[in-house]
């Protein structure tokens, strides 16, 4: 059997012509229409399973460490609310409660510090954050408030502990009373502004969710740590912060949708949120039931509490990365996104 | 400048300019011409060699001819290879029998085919008088960075290690960058990457080293089919739309353009990409948005909720004596 090359004329140019564009003009599948109906045309529906280059993420996972940066989220918001609580319960005569919530942010504080600096690649240049003051990166600007903030809460706990100084205290106190919010809610700002699919696109409940985790946790450790008598606020703390957690949660999810809210119901994060609304819901019921009368059940109360508010924020941390390592959270909401620009 | 977040997020298209350089360059970049890209990877070599990239793994991944798998820390430029059932444009293999007498091939026609226990090579069927078309296409991409006018990972970065260059590129600077990681999960793209040996995050330059002598990146300098050109976007912009028109007479209709709209979530890119799949099967996101554009949003409603929690905190110490 003889074959002959039918088509031996190709667009690919040999010639050295220096009036030609330097880039090739070999026009790919020139040789005409192509037999057959419809082969090589545009679909016109969209098709119903999502594409991707072998299933591999478009995004290149986060880099933060779990026990970093999302032990970073929780103390950041125990610290942050503890310290505003710790101030309203010495204005409002409640020394030992203001004392546990002083030394509790300034504990969380040195955990959070750690974690950070342990979290960075090259550790020795953390100094390196404070080159600058960036209002488009949530990270300087949170170098910033715990700049401002560390050394009062330090002061605050420090002239709490030793009793001297008390006025140079109260001052500081105040002071990290009014940035503590700010530490407790910048973070989901932080984790919100990236392309991780659960985190950019919760980045409206976010925010709420993480204050209403730092209130239950600053309350959690009054619970813990103070006296019946001056309970009164943490408990309340308590059953606001679990409630707001608990819906801004719910929120977050409907927002997403079905398909992005995937890794916040399934997997390591779904168990995670699960288990830290379990805890908490029961913290929280505890606290204002049997918690009233006994200081063990309080306090049993308080860890259930501090222990869901870990929890959720692991559950957070994993879900937003099981939504980066999967390409169909990055393209699905994407193709979905471009097909309702082009059917209004 | 830092301060003002407005003009950080503004819709300009100079990046250069808005960044403050007062009379930049034209902003440079690359089209990447899938559609000539012959898999060979000289750009990924050259782009090692060039920037001292690190070897990242020499694995075989079961992907086609893709042994880098994707953009990251030491991978600058990513070939990917994807295989299609499926023809390319109008091409055709342009074999046809000839030479054989009508008779014998009426004959064969009504012959049965015995099996000489060959193995199976050219028509199958006992079919005679033409070569079935190859259902197949190759596709291979030299992926890159993107270079985004409003780009997320220099946003992000807390150091200034990410700085804009006055050819309108995003470049990291090793002897600042602390390896915080925040630019990683900024990317929409994916592209850069934390080297773990070393702490940093590295990326794609656009050879800042070589154009600022007048040269152009070692990827676009090596590529034998000049499937990666380098010149000033706005001609590179001007080039691809041809290049888009001459495909589509062609009849490759599977031809598009992809970072060549400025009004796209990341205000247009400074790597102009024609491919002839949907970017997703490449590995690039449909719709890609600088995270950033969100980030007012975000900044208000956690001022909401520190203010909640103030008022929460207050409410439930004064509320109630006990």
């Amino acid at each position: 059997m003889t074959v002959r090359d039918d088509a031996s004329q190709t667009d690919v140019r040999m010639d050295d012509d220096p009036r030609l564009r330097p880039e090739r003009e070999a026009v790919v599948g020139s040789a005409g229409r192509r037999r057959g109906p419809g082969r090589g045309e545009r679909l016109m529906v969209p098709r119903a399973e999502f594409r991707s280059y072998y299933g591999l993420p478009v995004l290149n996972e986060p880099t933060w460490e779990a026990h970093d940066i999302a032990g970073y989220l929780f103390l950041g918001g125990l610290a942050g609310a503890s310290s505003t609580l710790a101030a309203a319960a010495e204005l409002t005569g409640r020394p030992h409660l203001a004392r546990a919530g002083k030394v509790g942010a300034v504990c969380a504080l040195g955990g959070s510090m750690y974690a950070l600096i342990h979290d960075l690649g090259r550790p020795e240049r953390f100094v390196n954050m404070l080159r600058v003051l960036k209002v488009t990166s949530p990270m300087s600007v949170g170098t910033w408030i715990l700049t401002v903030y560390g050394p009062q809460a330090g002061l605050a706990a420090l002239t709490s502990v030793t009793g001297r100084f008390p006025r140079l205290g109260r001052i500081a106190a105040l002071g990290a009373a009014l940035t503590g919010p700010a530490v407790a809610t910048y973070t989901a700002v932080l984790v919100s502004d990236t392309a991780v699919p659960v985190w950019h696109d919760a980045h409206r409940e976010l925010p709420l969710l993480f204050a209403g985790s730092a209130v239950a946790s600053a309350g959690a450790l009054g619970l813990l740590a103070a006296p019946l008598e001056e309970t009164g606020p943490a408990r309340r703390a308590v059953l606001v912060g679990v409630v707001t957690e608990y819906a801004a949660a719910k929120l977050m999810e409907r927002r997403l949708g079905p398909l992005v809210a995937e890794p916040l119901k399934r997997g390591r994060g779904g168990l995670l949120m699960r288990l830290g609304e379990a805890l908490s819901l029961t913290g929280a019921l505890v606290s204002q039931t049997a918690g009233r009368r006994s200081r063990g059940a309080a306090a049993l109360a308080g860890a259930a509490v501090l222990a869901g508010s870990i929890c959720v924020r692991f559950g957070v941390f994993q879900a937003g990365m099981a939504s980066a390592r999967d390409p169909k959270y990055t393209v699905e909401p994407q193709r979905a996104r471009l097909g309702e620009e082009s059917h209004p | 400048m830092a301060f003002d977040l407005d003009r950080g997020l503004a819709e300009t298209q100079d990046p250069a300019a808005s960044s403050g350089y007062p009379d930049p360059p034209e902003r440079m970049g690359f089209f990447t011409d899938t559609s000539v890209c012959i898999g060979c990877k000289a750009c990924e070599v050259a782009c090692k060699e060039w920037n001292a990239v690190p070897e990242d793994g020499l694995n075989f991944t079961a992907m086609s001819y893709d042994n880098t798998v994707g953009l990251g820390a030491d991978t600058w430029r990513h070939v990917a290879f994807v295989e299609q059932p499926r023809g390319l444009g109008g091409q055709e293999s342009g074999l046809t029998v000839v030479d054989v007498p009508g008779p014998t091939v009426e004959r064969a026609h009504t012959r049965t085919p015995v099996s000489l226990g060959m193995p199976a090579s050219g028509p199958g069927d006992g079919q005679v008088g033409g070569v079935p078309d190859m259902d197949f296409r190759w596709l291979m991409a030299s992926d890159v960075c993107k270079h985004c006018t409003h780009a997320a990972c220099l946003d992000v970065c807390p150091t200034g290690a990410l700085f804009r260059t006055e050819f309108g590129s995003v470049v990291v600077q090793e002897d600042v960058c602390n390896g915080c990681g925040y630019c990683v999960p900024a990317c929409p793209f994916g592209v850069i990457g934390k080297r773990e040996d070393d702490g940093r995050a590295w990326k794609c330059t656009l050879c800042y080293d070589r154009l600022g002598v007048g040269q152009e990146p070692a990827c676009a300098k090596t590529c034998p089919t000049d499937s990666i050109q380098f010149g000033e976007v706005e001609e590179l912009r001007e080039r691809a739309a041809r290049r888009l028109a001459q495909l589509h007479d062609a009849g490759v209709g599977s031809a598009r353009l992809y970072g060549h709209d400025p009004d796209d979530g990341v205000g247009g890119t400074g790597s102009i990409f024609l491919l002839l799949d949907e970017p997703e099967v490449y590995g690039l996101p449909p719709d890609p948005v600088v995270t950033t554009r969100d980030l007012p949003s975000m900044w208000r409603h956690a001022a909401v909720a520190a203010g909640a929690l103030l008022a929460v905190l207050a409410a439930v110490s004064w509320g109630s004596r006990r």
